[in-house]
């Protein structure tokens, strides 16, 4: 089918996980940094599928129908939880959720 | 039962009389304390005597007599046995030592009647009996070791007895570290002894020597070594300034410790290392030339002063001089004659002085004496006997004793007529400072307030012990007379054996037997005649008219004299300024060293600063960690991070090949 | 240039811009809306891997599902310009770098590796169809499918515990 080789993928895969750990550090927004979380999940879904493709098996697929399903329940309670934050704080920015300081 | 199969009874005796009163006698009444302390020391005197007659009647063979009691320490090749013995220099030492002794705790107990802490000082001085009697009784340079420290630290704790003076407190630490610096190089000796001969114990080391030669260098170097161990213990150059300090203490202190007893530690100690001493010239010579510099050096001190205990202590480093004198032309016998006659003499000399400054309530100062000699005839007559003999006047023990040094010195097998002419000075001096002593002290109008100070003679336990040192301070060298004047020697022969062992034998084919160098150094013969027209009985006699002269005949003239000569006398007077040199040459810079660098420097801000820097640096790393908990999560997020790449570069550099 | 590669380029830098923008966009709206972006480049990528299955999956469930409900949660919570705060100076100065640095160095490694090299192209065989993954996925991982079901419950229960107002 294609001639691309597999660590043009996983190159890619790295590259955009590395972009989601930057979006995770450098946002203040609690539903941004959610979001580079999801990048973050995406990118590491790029690169299963890569190695199930060079591999010539399954397994890697099925992982990512895993991944994408506990990402769709974590992404639930995760957002459910930043809305009863956002509504206690007032605020989005997760600096001003500090409570675990000492 | 033998005193000889049990030696350690001899120093069990004081050790327990030490014991018992230090122990329980701070509320006891002053009889039962004397009970315990004169009863200890006789009893150790009367088997000192048992010990001679039982000696007497031993075998050649037999001698040294050593009792091996346990082995105190044995690590590999070190051995350090607990070992008593008896030779004929230890029977010598033992009874000057313990008869001494014992008249002077008789003395004691009347001249300390009226002092607190009664108990403790005859807790100290029968303390001060064990430690010398161990010195002079030890077989190895370990337990003479032990002996020697023990007598400094009594020493240190009886000048120091009125604990409340300071200027005692000063004089017993000035004591203690001064002959420490002696000790110091002692120790260095032993330790090359050791090192050379594989063992300390003396009978070991001698026959070591005598088998196998050893190098002169390190002979010399192991000599100079004890003989600084020498110089501090007996207060000879550069390390005397403690002895006249000491006067601080009780006059009973400065009469045995001062002056019979510890301050002889040194001489005994070089006459009994005699076969080390006598294979290196160079160290005798040192000796010797340190002995006589003392000698006449102190005798210059003692013209001017004025305290009467002073002029004695600094007779006493005089007559030490003289002492190593001797050893250092290889007269050992003639040097240990001249300690046991010293022993009678000056210890009588300062008892008597002590009586003196009893009868006067404490004065010390002979200018505000004079004209006691009607008032105190007891303590006058028995001072002007121990004062010839000193003086060296024919007749009288010391004359004996110093003629014989400084014969030795002209015309001995190592003499050197340099350190005779200063010995011979030194005579005349000494002579003139100790009749300038008891021309200010007994004759002439009385200086002091008749009124207020009422002389009266001191008690018969004070007296008795007077009479008894003077009788012997006369008749002392009679025994021993020398062959010097005709007499018939006996001191030396009996001493023979000690000094010639072990003495290095003369190339050639010469048999043991007929050979006269195992003899020992001959003591020169000059018949009764030379020996009274000598030199030192001319320059005695001299001294002795010059101080009548001056002080009997022309009581100014002392001080018109000493004014014409302002700059010398102040020199004598302040002892040469010795005192305030060594304090800004050495103990200002070590205190300074002390304070500044040891104390702030690497106390306070090296050890304290590693302590409570150690703590600090706790507190800071605490403090900063728990910034990290800040509840920011982006920080926390950021350290994830952080960790991450980290462990990551690791596993990827450390584990996985193959990569560029 | 055959297409497909040019579709690997196209849709990776697709993706590589829409991460950038959600990284850029000061508006959450703006940063959701370019996560979308990047599924959908890489429902194509996945295409191009020969997994349809999971391209529609992606599509279906992630953006369809997961993105909508950020979208909703975004415009509940009214979020606007995101508030300027700073407080974490460790966050600026060492973990923007250190993110940038994991992320060139990772992609850097991998373009050397001997072993990704190893692997060979992405051309061999047909694409997995989603009869065999359904296969795979109902013999093999039977108890995982089970279990991520639990998991999706639980999920929703808790979802309407927290959600819900106090009475």
């Amino acid at each position: 089918m294609s001639v691309i080789p597999v660590s043009y993928y996983l190159v890619l895969s790295a590259v955009l996980f590395g972009l989601g750990v930057i979006a995770f550090v450098f946002k203040r927004n609690v539903i941004t940094i959610f979001m580079s979380i999801e990048l973050m999940l995406n990118a590491v879904n790029l690169a299963f599928v890569a190695f199930a493709r060079a591999h010539n098996r399954l397994d890697g697929l099925v992982f990512v129908f895993f991944v994408i399903v506990v990402a769709a329940a974590e992404a639930a309670v995760g957002l459910a939880l930043v809305i009863m934050l956002a509504q206690n704080r007032q605020s989005l920015s997760v600096e001003r959720m500090d409570h675990l300081k000492l | 039962m033998l005193i000889l199969d049990h030696l350690w009874i001899i120093l069990a005796l004081p050790l327990a009389g030490a014991g018992i009163n230090g122990l329980l006698g701070k509320h006891w009444p002053q009889s039962r304390v004397n009970a315990v302390a004169i009863g200890s020391v006789t009893l150790a005197f009367l088997a000192v005597v048992e010990l001679v007659r039982e000696f007497s009647e031993l075998a050649p063979e037999q001698i040294p007599f050593v009792g091996n009691y346990f082995t105190w320490m044995l690590a590999s090749v070190f051995r350090v046995d607990f070992a008593l013995a008896v030779d004929q220099l230890t029977v010598v030492m033992l009874l000057t030592v313990s008869f001494v002794g014992m008249l002077i705790h008789i003395y004691s107990t009347g001249y300390m009647a009226h002092e607190g802490g009664y108990y403790r000082f005859f807790c100290y001085l029968n303390l001060f009996m064990f430690f010398m009697l161990t010195l002079v009784m030890a077989t190895n340079l370990i337990v003479m070791f032990v002996g020697w420290e023990g007598v400094g630290l009594c020493s240190y704790l009886l000048i120091g007895f009125w604990f409340l003076k300071k200027s005692a407190t000063d004089a017993g630490k000035k004591a203690f570290i001064t002959t420490r610096i002696g000790d110091f190089g002692f120790t260095v000796g032993v330790l090359l002894v050791f090192a050379t001969f594989q063992s300390i114990d003396f009978g070991t080391i001698f026959k070591s020597l005598a088998a196998n030669p050893v190098s002169e260098r390190t002979l010399t170097v192991i000599c100079i070594l004890l003989f600084t161990g020498a110089v501090g213990k007996s207060a000879q150059l550069p390390l005397y300034v403690w002895l006249p300090d000491a006067m601080e203490g009780p006059t009973p202190v400065s009469a045995l410790i001062h002056a019979a007893t510890m301050v002889t530690a040194g001489v005994y100690m070089v006459a009994r290392m005699n076969p080390l001493f006598a294979r290196a010239p160079v160290a005798m010579l040192v000796v010797a030339i340190v002995g006589a510099v003392t000698a006449f050096y102190s005798a210059t001190i003692g013209l001017v002063q004025t305290d009467i205990k002073k002029v004695l202590a600094y007779s006493t480093v005089s007559q030490l001089g003289y002492m190593f004198l001797a050893c250092g032309v290889g007269s050992y016998a003639a040097g240990i004659f001249h300690l046991m006659t010293h022993a009678f003499f000056k210890g009588l000399l300062f008892l008597a002085a002590g009586s003196v400054i009893h009868a006067m309530g404490g004065e010390q100062n002979m200018m505000k004496m004079g004209g006691l000699a009607r008032k105190i005839p007891a303590t006058y007559w028995t001072m002007l006997v121990a004062t010839l003999a000193i003086a060296g006047i024919p007749g009288f023990a010391g004359f004996f004793s110093k003629d014989e040094i400084l014969e030795a010195a002209r015309s001995g097998p190592n003499a050197n007529l340099i350190l005779w002419l200063l010995g011979v000075v030194g005579a005349g001096l000494t002579s003139f400072y100790m009749f300038r002593l008891v021309f200010l002290t007994f004759f002439g109008a009385p200086r002091y307030d008749e009124h207020h100070i009422h002389v009266h003679e001191s008690p018969k336990n004070m007296t008795i012990p007077l009479m008894i040192l003077a009788f012997f301070s006369i008749f002392g060298g009679w025994f021993a007379a020398p062959h010097l004047v005709g007499g018939t020697d006996y001191f030396e022969h009996f001493l023979q054996p000690v000094f010639s062992a072990y003495a290095p034998q003369p190339m050639g084919e010469q048999a043991l037997a007929g050979n006269p160098a195992a003899e020992g150094p001959p003591s020169p013969a000059l018949g009764l005649f030379h020996a009274v027209t000598g030199w030192p009985v001319i320059v005695a006699v001299l001294g002795l008219l010059l101080a009548w002269w001056l002080y009997i005949k022309n009581p100014d003239a002392p001080k018109r004299f000493a004014k014409s000569v302002h700059a010398l006398y102040a020199l004598l007077l302040n002892k040469y300024y010795v005192d305030e040199i060594y304090a800004a040459l050495i103990v200002r810079p070590l205190l300074w060293i002390s304070t500044n660098v040891l104390w702030h420097g690497i106390d306070q801000g090296l050890i304290d600063g590693i302590v409570d820097g150690s703590a600090h640096i706790a507190r800071l790393a605490g403090s900063r960690l728990r910034e990290l908990q800040s509840g920011n999560t982006r920080s926390y997020a950021a350290w994830v991070l952080v960790g991450v790449v980290g462990f990551t570069v690791l596993l990827l550099t450390l584990f996985v090949t193959g990569v560029h | 240039m055959t297409i497909p590669i040019l579709l690997f380029f196209v849709c990776g830098a697709l993706a590589v811009v829409g991460a950038i923008l959600l990284i850029a966009s000061r508006e959450p709206v703006h940063s959701a809306l370019a996560l979308v972006l990047v599924m959908a480049a890489l429902a194509v990528l996945y295409l191009l891997l020969g997994a349809p299955f999971i391209a529609a999956v992606q599509i279906i469930v992630y953006a369809g599902a997961i993105m909508v409900l950020f979208v909703f949660v975004i415009m509940l919570l009214n979020a606007g310009v995101e508030e300027r705060t700073d407080f974490s100076s460790i966050a600026k100065y060492v973990g923007l770098p250190l993110g940038f640095v994991l992320m060139l160095w990772a992609a850097h490694w991998l373009w050397h590796s001997e072993a990704a090299g190893a692997m060979g192209t992405t051309a061999t065989t047909a694409a997995a169809s989603s009869h065999d993954l359904s296969v795979e996925l109902f013999r093999q991982y039977l108890f995982p499918f089970e279990a991520t079901s639990i998991l999706i419950l639980i999920a929703i229960l808790g979802a309407l515990v927290l959600a819900k107002k106090e009475e």
